[in-house]
């Protein structure tokens, strides 16, 4: 370019200049579109390719005795994860059965009680940054609060390991939904008469009640496959186990320990687990999306 | 009365949020302890990690850490920006919902079988393709020296950056959707090309919320932890060669908790559980604050 300015130069010049300039900008234009397509499909690629991977990997080594059986013996073939899926059960059991109250309680309080005050904002806050919180950091947590005192390994740790992920997530979406529940219903149900407990519990919970449901279930997939927090507190096991104060298996955790191990056998068996694992979370999370574009979550009705 | 009982009960229940976090801060202080005492903050500078001695010290993991974080931002930022600006300003609009869905399936992944992907599938790639390529064109930089085994920092990275994308994309295009429309229509008025409206219009009022996606995406990055202990080859070395077996701190706490002897070895990787809670806390806190500044009050959805 010159450095002259513009207006001073010969005519012909400034036209070239003009055109030159049209076509760098609808050059770049095209070049950055065509760049932001190529992004979206190298970012889709592996998407496809871990979806083919698991399905190619994964389905061939599905049968009976997988749903049925505890792991085989190194050397043996067969064998199931049978205990894992159990295991997996039992501890999401315990983490819901602790984290989703405590969570939809601590969204009621920000969407009914805390708007606007500090302690709300704090406690928003407060949630937005524990949910970035590395997961094998509730693993030490819930280790030395529970393993260390017990002097064992055990179901309970890793459920209460997993609550802990859950309230966070679980009070975001409850205070989000419960936002979306129009006022003039709370006022129409106050105005009767219904004490604010009484309103909060079976009209604003109730109206937005498919919204928490599809939050919690959304919480439930994410720590569904965790790992890391498992790793000492739930430990794994190789047999059957039902009971909560003791080593239980888990799906990801047989997942982790058949993947970096040395055997082809359970390499087979880890492609097959994960194959499981990720039909169980992307159906929820499908059917979610499905039932949240319905429009149940919008009106809130 | 049940009013008021009903109250302290869903506030008990928030501030379980703050005992939670408070909670775990004091455990790990307290479960640190001795080698907090014993080390002090040379503990973060000190190379050597050697149970067997009893000396401990974290900088291997710190650079494991922050080497295969910024390079999985590297790989994932650009990657990130160019789905939002499609989702967002180019797509057919029947197409936005189906794409922002799939970029989100990429979250619903667990991290375990990122990992045996990684191990089965991208290893052997990184080994046998992508790796000779890297040494051959870029390997003056030093960064691609040695012995390629597949797993080491490179494949982490990469990995890493598969597992930030969604958040880092999600986010930015809620950011960019909360840009008001009269915005894009004035520049388009003054004659400005697609491209310049979005960089003009939209960027450029984004961009505070757009580094705080980007540092949300660095705080998940920071503490993958599965992942990365399945595919970097865990060995506690600094080497500048992205080929070499690195380690991370949260891939040392998967690997050697369970099997930890010795209470100043306990306390060692929980000291090193402390770092990793404390810089997450702070990273995200930073990347809250800015998303919070740019879409506070904007509808932050997608049609």
């Amino acid at each position: 370019m010159s450095t002259q300015p513009f207006n001073s130069q010969p005519i012909e010049t400034r036209r070239k200049l003009a055109r030159f300039n049209r076509v760098r900008r609808s050059a770049t234009n095209y070049v950055v579109g065509g760049l932001s397509v190529l992004a979206t499909i190298v970012v889709l690629a592996p998407l496809a390719a871990i979806l083919v991977y698991l399905i190619f990997k994964g389905a061939s080594s599905l049968n009976l005795a997988f749903f049925t059986q505890v792991p085989a013996p190194v050397g043996e073939t067969g064998g199931g994860m049978a205990n894992s899926i159990i295991g997996s059960g039992l501890i999401l059991m315990v983490s819901s059965l602790i984290g989703v109250p405590i969570g939809i309680a601590a969204g009621v309080y920000l969407a009914e009680y805390g708007r606007g005050t500090m302690l709300g904002n704090a406690v928003r806050f407060t949630a937005d940054v524990l949910n970035g919180v590395p997961s094998i950091v509730m693993g030490i947590a819930a280790y030395s609060l529970v393993v260390v005192p017990q002097k064992h390994f055990s179901a309970l740790a890793g459920g209460i390991a997993l609550a802990i992920m859950m309230v966070p997530t679980i009070t975001r979406t409850t205070e989000e939904m419960l936002a979306t529940v129009p006022h003039a219903i709370r006022e129409a149900a106050l105005g009767l008469g219904v004490p604010k407990w009484r309103t909060t519990l079976s009209v604003s919970l109730r109206t937005a009640s498919p919204g928490i449901i599809t939050g919690c279930m959304l919480a439930f997939a994410r720590v569904a496959g965790e790992t890391a927090p498992l790793l000492f507190t739930a430990f794994g096991n190789q047999f059957w186990s039902f009971k909560l104060n003791e080593p239980i298996a888990a799906l990801p955790l047989q997942i982790y320990v058949y993947a970096i191990s040395p055997y082809d056998e359970w390499h087979r068996l880890a492609w097959a687990g994960s194959l499981v694992l990720i039909v169980l979370i992307m159906a929820s999370v499908t059917l979610v999306r499905i039932y949240a574009n319905r429009g149940v979550l919008k009106g809130g009705s | 009365m049940a009013d008021n009982s009903f109250a302290g009960i869903v506030l008990a229940c928030a501030c379980s949020i703050f005992a939670i976090v408070l909670m775990i801060l004091v455990i790990l202080i307290v479960r640190s302890h001795l080698t907090l005492v014993q080390f002090g903050w040379k503990f973060f500078t000190n190379q050597a990690w050697d149970p067997v001695s009893g000396n401990f010290g974290a900088l291997p993991f710190i650079y494991g850490t922050i080497t295969t974080s910024i390079l999985a931002l590297i790989i994932a930022v650009p990657l990130a920006l160019g789905v939002a600006i499609f989702v967002t300003e180019l797509c057919p609009r029947p197409l936005r919902a189906p794409i922002s869905f799939l970029t989100e399936l990429l979250a619903a992944i667990p991290s375990v079988v990122y990992g045996l992907w990684g191990i089965f599938v991208l290893v052997p790639l990184i080994r046998d393709v992508v790796g000779p390529f890297l040494a051959k064109t870029l390997g003056w930089t030093g960064f691609f020296d040695g012995q390629n085994f597949g797993v080491g920092m490179l494949t982490a990275g990469i990995v890493l950056s598969i597992m930030v994308l969604p958040i880092i994309s999600s986010l930015t295009r809620d950011i960019m959707l909360s840009v008001p429309n009269s915005q894009r229509e004035a520049v388009l008025a003054l004659g400005a090309t697609k491209w310049e409206m979005i960089r003009i219009g939209v960027l450029r009022n984004s961009r505070i919320g757009i580094v705080g996606a980007v540092m949300l995406g660095l705080g998940r990055a920071l503490g993958e932890t599965m992942a990365v202990t399945m595919v970097i080859g865990n060995n506690p070395q600094i080497v500048k060669s992205l080929f070499a077996p690195g380690y991370t701190l949260a891939s040392v706490l998967a690997n050697e908790f369970s099997e930890a002897t010795g209470d100043r070895y306990l306390s060692a990787l929980i000291e090193i559980g402390l770092a990793l809670f404390l810089v997450t806390i702070v990273v995200n806190a930073i990347a809250r604050l800015m998303v919070w500044a740019v879409t506070r009050g904007a509808p932050a959805k997608v049609s």
